[in-house]
Parts: C-alpha cells; sequence; structure tokens
C-alpha cells in the first residue's frame, strides 16, 4: 500500500518541481521585460 | 498582447476546472475503482502509470511531427511527398484495422483505424495553426513536457513492479522502450541548451528523427530478447474489466487536460523568450556606439 | 562518364585517402586510440577476473563497451582537423556533394576503428581465455556491421556537435541512447556465438536492418546539418 501512495506522491512532486521551473523562469522574464520597458 | 491578456482571463478557468476533473480521477481511482483480484490495491498505480505513458507518447509524436514539418518545409517537393506520405499512413491504418485478422495482442480494429486518422489529423492541424517558427516552438515544448511526463512513467513503474513481481526492474519491451525513449529526448535537450548554432532546430529535427526511426528498433530488439528469455511482462496486456477502463479513461482525460495547459503556459513562455531575445539583438545592434 | 557523375566517387575516394594518408602520417589518432584500448582491456581485467566458462558469457558485453569508448575517442577527432583549417567552410561553398564528404568521414573512422579492434582482440582473448564455442567466422560479419553501426552514427553526431558547447561529451551523449539497438544485437550475437548456445541469426538481422535505416537517415540528413552555420 505504501507503494500506491508513494507513486501518486512521486507523479506530483514531478510535476509541481516543473512547474515551479515554469513559475521561476517566468519570473526571470518578467524581470527582463521590465529592463528592456524602462530603457 | 492580445494572446497574453486571452490567456491571463482564460486560464485560471480552465486551471481550476482541470484541477476539479484531476481530483475526481484521483477519487475514482483510489475509491470507486473496483479492487483488483491479485494485485490488491497498489494495482492502483496503474490509474496514473498508463495515462502517463499515453501523454508521454502523444507528446512525443507531437514533436515528431513538429520536427518533420520544420526539415520538410523548406523543400516543396519533400513537403507534398510527406503530405501525401501521411495521409496514406491513415487509408493504411483504416484499412489495416478492419482487413487485418488477428491484430496483434491489445489492438482494437476501432482504436487502430482512429489512431490512423488522429495521426493524420494531428500532423495537418499542427501545419495549418503554426508557423515554422512556432513549428519549432511547439517542439521544444512537446519534448520537455514529454520528458517530465515520461518521468512519471519510470518512476511508477518500478514501484508498481516491486511489489507486485518482487522486482524494481526488468528489460521487458515497454519499459526498456520507454527508457530509450527517455534517454533519447533526454539528449534532444541537452542538444537544445547546449548548441550555440543558429541552426539548432534543424539538428534537434534531425535528433528527433533518429530518435524516431531508434524506437521500433528497441521495442523489436527487446521482443526478440525477451522471447529467448522470458521474463515477466509489466503492466500485463489483454482485456481489462469496463469498470477499470472506465476510470482509466477519466485520468486519462484529466491528465490530457493538465498536459494541455502545462503546455500553453510552457508555449506562452517559449514564445515570450524568443521575442525578449530578439529585442535583445535588435537594440544591441542599433545601440549607438558612444553609450558601450 | 560526364565530369559530374565521376566527381562523387572521386571526392569521396580522394577525401578518404587524404584523411588516411595524415593519419598514417601522424598517427596522433591512432596511437591515443590504442593506448586507450589497451588502458581499458587492463582495467577491466583487473575488475572481472572469470573462468573460462563465465567470461564466455560476459565477454561479448565487455568487448563491444571496450569498443564503443575507442570509437568515441575516434570520433570526436573526426572533424577537429577541418574545423582547424576552416575546411568545412570551403567545402560548404563547393559544389561536392555533402554525402561524398559524409562517406569519406564514414568510412575513414570504420578502418580506424575496425584496426583498433583487430588490435584488441587478441589482448582480449589472451586476457579472458576466450574461445568460441559457436561458429566463430560469424564474428566477422558481427564485427563489421556492429562497427558500422556505431561509425555511421557517430560520424552524423560529432557533425551536429560540432556547433555545441562540451562537444567531447555532447556526442556520446547523443550516440548512446540511439545506439541501444545496435548494441544490443552486436553484444548478444556475439555472446551466442561465445557461448553457441544461441542462434545470432536474429541479431545479425535486427544489425543489418539498423545499419540500413541509420545509414540511409544519415546521408538524407548529412546536408542540411553541414549547412547549419
Amino acid at each position: 500500500m505504501n507503494f500506491l501512495y508513494a507513486a501518486y506522491a512521486a507523479t506530483w512532486i514531478i510535476h509541481i518541481t516543473y512547474l515551479g521551473i515554469l513559475v521561476r523562469r517566468y519570473q526571470r522574464l518578467n524581470k527582463e521585460i521590465e529592463e528592456l520597458r524602462k530603457r | 498582447m492580445t494572446d497574453g491578456m486571452k490567456m491571463k482571463r482564460v486560464f485560471p478557468i480552465l486551471g481550476l476546472l482541470t484541477a476539479v476533473l484531476l481530483s475526481y480521477a484521483l477519487y475514482e481511482a483510489l475509491v470507486a475503482a473496483p479492487t483488483e483480484q491479485t494485485m490488491g490495491n497498489v494495482q492502483r498505480i496503474f490509474y496514473y502509470h498508463v495515462p502517463s505513458a499515453w501523454t508521454a507518447f502523444l507528446l512525443f509524436f507531437i514533436n515528431f511531427v513538429c520536427s518533420i514539418q520544420y526539415l520538410v518545409r523548406s523543400n516543396p517537393v519533400a513537403d507534398k511527398v510527406t503530405n501525401w506520405t501521411v495521409i496514406a499512413i491513415g487509408i493504411a491504418a483504416c484499412v489495416a484495422a478492419f482487413v487485418i485478422r488477428p491484430l496483434p495482442e491489445g489492438m482494437e480494429p476501432s482504436s487502430v483505424a482512429t489512431t490512423g486518422l488522429a495521426i493524420v489529423g494531428l500532423y495537418f492541424l499542427i501545419k495549418k495553426f503554426f508557423s515554422p517558427e512556432r513549428t519549432d516552438a511547439l517542439a521544444v515544448v512537446s519534448a520537455e513536457v514529454g520528458v517530465v511526463f515520461c518521468t512519471v512513467v519510470l518512476v511508477t513503474g518500478p514501484l508498481w513492479a516491486r511489489p507486485v513481481w518482487g522486482i524494481w526492474w526488468t528489460w521487458d519491451v515497454r519499459l526498456t522502450s520507454t527508457l530509450v525513449l527517455w534517454l533519447i529526448y533526454i539528449s534532444y535537450l541537452m542538444l537544445r541548451r547546449f548548441s550555440t548554432s543558429g541552426q539548432t532546430p534543424v539538428l534537434a529535427a534531425a535528433l528527433a528523427i533518429f530518435g524516431a526511426l531508434d524506437v521500433p528498433l528497441v521495442y523489436f530488439s527487446i521482443w526478440i530478447f525477451r522471447t529467448q528469455h522470458p521474463q515477466p511482462v509489466i503492466g500485463g496486456g489483454g482485456s481489462i474489466d469496463p469498470r477499470m477502463l472506465r476510470v482509466l479513461l477519466i485520468n486519462w482525460l484529466a491528465f490530457l487536460c493538465f498536459a494541455a495547459l502545462v503546455c500553453w503556459s510552457r508555449y506562452r513562455l517559449e514564445i515570450l523568450q524568443r521575442d525578449v531575445e530578439e529585442t535583445q539583438a535588435l537594440e544591441a545592434l542599433l545601440e549607438p556606439r558612444s553609450s558601450r | 562518364m560526364s565530369p559530374s557523375a565521376r566527381i562523387p566517387s572521386g571526392v569521396t575516394g580522394a577525401t578518404l585517402t587524404k584523411d588516411l594518408r595524415l593519419e598514417w602520417r601522424s598517427k596522433d589518432a591512432l596511437n591515443s586510440m590504442l593506448f586507450f584500448s589497451l588502458l581499458v582491456v587492463v582495467v577491466f581485467s583487473f575488475s572481472f577476473d572469470p573462468n573460462a566458462e563465465e567470461s564466455r558469457q560476459i565477454a561479448g558485453g565487455l568487448v563491444w563497451v571496450a569498443f564503443l569508448f575507442a570509437a568515441v575517442v575516434a570520433l570526436n577527432q573526426t572533424w577537429a582537423r577541418e574545423l582547424r583549417n576552416h575546411v568545412l567552410d570551403a567545402y560548404r561553398v563547393s559544389p561536392a556533394p555533402a554525402n561524398s564528404l559524409f562517406l569519406a568521414k564514414a568510412l575513414g573512422n570504420f578502418i580506424f576503428v575496425a584496426v583498433l579492434e583487430i588490435l584488441m582482440t587478441p589482448l582480449f582473448i589472451m586476457f579472458y581465455k576466450l574461445r568460441a564455442l559457436g561458429p566463430s567466422w560469424q564474428l566477422i560479419p558481427v564485427a563489421a556491421l556492429g562497427t558500422w553501426a556505431l561509425v555511421v552514427n557517430g560520424t552524423f553526431f560529432a557533425a551536429i556537435s560540432l556547433r555545441t558547447r562540451s562537444r567531447e561529451i555532447m556526442l556520446p551523449l547523443l550516440l548512446f541512447p540511439v545506439s541501444i539497438p545496435a548494441l544490443l544485437a552486436m553484444v548478444n550475437a556475439t555472446t551466442a556465438i561465445l557461448t553457441g548456445e544461441l542462434s545470432p541469426r536474429f541479431w545479425i538481422v535486427l544489425l543489418s536492418t539498423y545499419d540500413v535505416v541509420f545509414t540511409i537517415a544519415c546521408l538524407l540528413l548529412f546536408e542540411k546539418i553541414l549547412n547549419a552555420e
């Protein structure tokens, strides 16, 4: 049974990690856009 | 940027809907679905493992289509030939579905025909709605998200195999082919990241073609190997209880919606990034020398 | 025969002879590959000390891994000389077909790696007390087909890696996943011949299919790769 929960948890950990990476890239990109706008 | 504004409004709603769908699918998988006789509750991993696999394969197939289109677009003759080949594949799939008897294990005539038509539909849809540069962006997106889903498959697979068959890994056809596919697309993403060429899309597209040629060979070679050294088959084949099938399809639908949203936001990010880089490049060109 | 029809084989032959002659004069790559192969054989024989029965089971895998590493060393320097002297740019603007260049490079690499294998095999036989229980002449087509499988894709991916940072690591990263079916076939065919238990026929057929499919793919796509700046 533990394996079942481990599998489901692992699935979501992987997906959430990837979404986190995307969010961070968006933030970095928005910062660059702000800099470009200022110039 | 009307695209961005539309996305800001529609995205949260779709996100919420997908979250609801995923929760419902999770409930179905953990509670409502019947318990399997031999494997017990662990079998429920199946409802996450299989949809992730199908989604990953779909995404990799989209990458394959994008790669082909990117390579043939410059040559009108090759373009036409590819168009007709795709149509021929669709027709062949429909014909084979109803003519070949018996079909290999696990294949239904309706699903073979649908797959053939889906291949054709996908090819021409992408062609119509994506310009060459956008096609390349879609290639990157589908490769990345595909790798994420493939990772899920490769993690949930052993977690299912261990309690049921007592081993973490076996070189069976499906697991090994999935592993090779994963490795090929990781190398694809590394090529994208480390390439210094202005023509990275071309190089990456060539790699994707090689990968697509490789996977059937892997599948076939492991199949031969397995007939010489019989080993357990992870995931089994054959018929499935209709109640389980229903839960499986619900989960697949939920994960498809999730994948679509992730791809959409990754796509937006990619387009924005390319725009920013273009602007930065232009600025560097137009920058008066005195300020440097 | 019109001049343009004569050119393709002329170009391939000329490039191939040039490469071989250059290599024979400097023996750069050959020496480093030789020494590397010797090291690999010695290190492997320290890690595994099997008796004759066991060694027949594992030698297939060991030998091909060693050859794979040696091939990577050879492949990495495939285009290095061309890059140094801007030969690739000259090639791009010349009317010579890209495929001739590719074939010449691939054949050159094939010869290098084949020489390596011929030199390493006696060492392996000695260290692992190998004796084939099956028909040992079949090892030759297996070796030839297997080497070509590694070399044809390796030359192609070496050209792709030219335009990347960390060029030397990119080549194996790209080559290994795609070569997996070929490696599987090579190792299993060799083991089948050494142990004499199974027929290597399927594996040889698979290897041949792999070779045909990927040679065609490389020839079709190489022009695009060469022209990517």
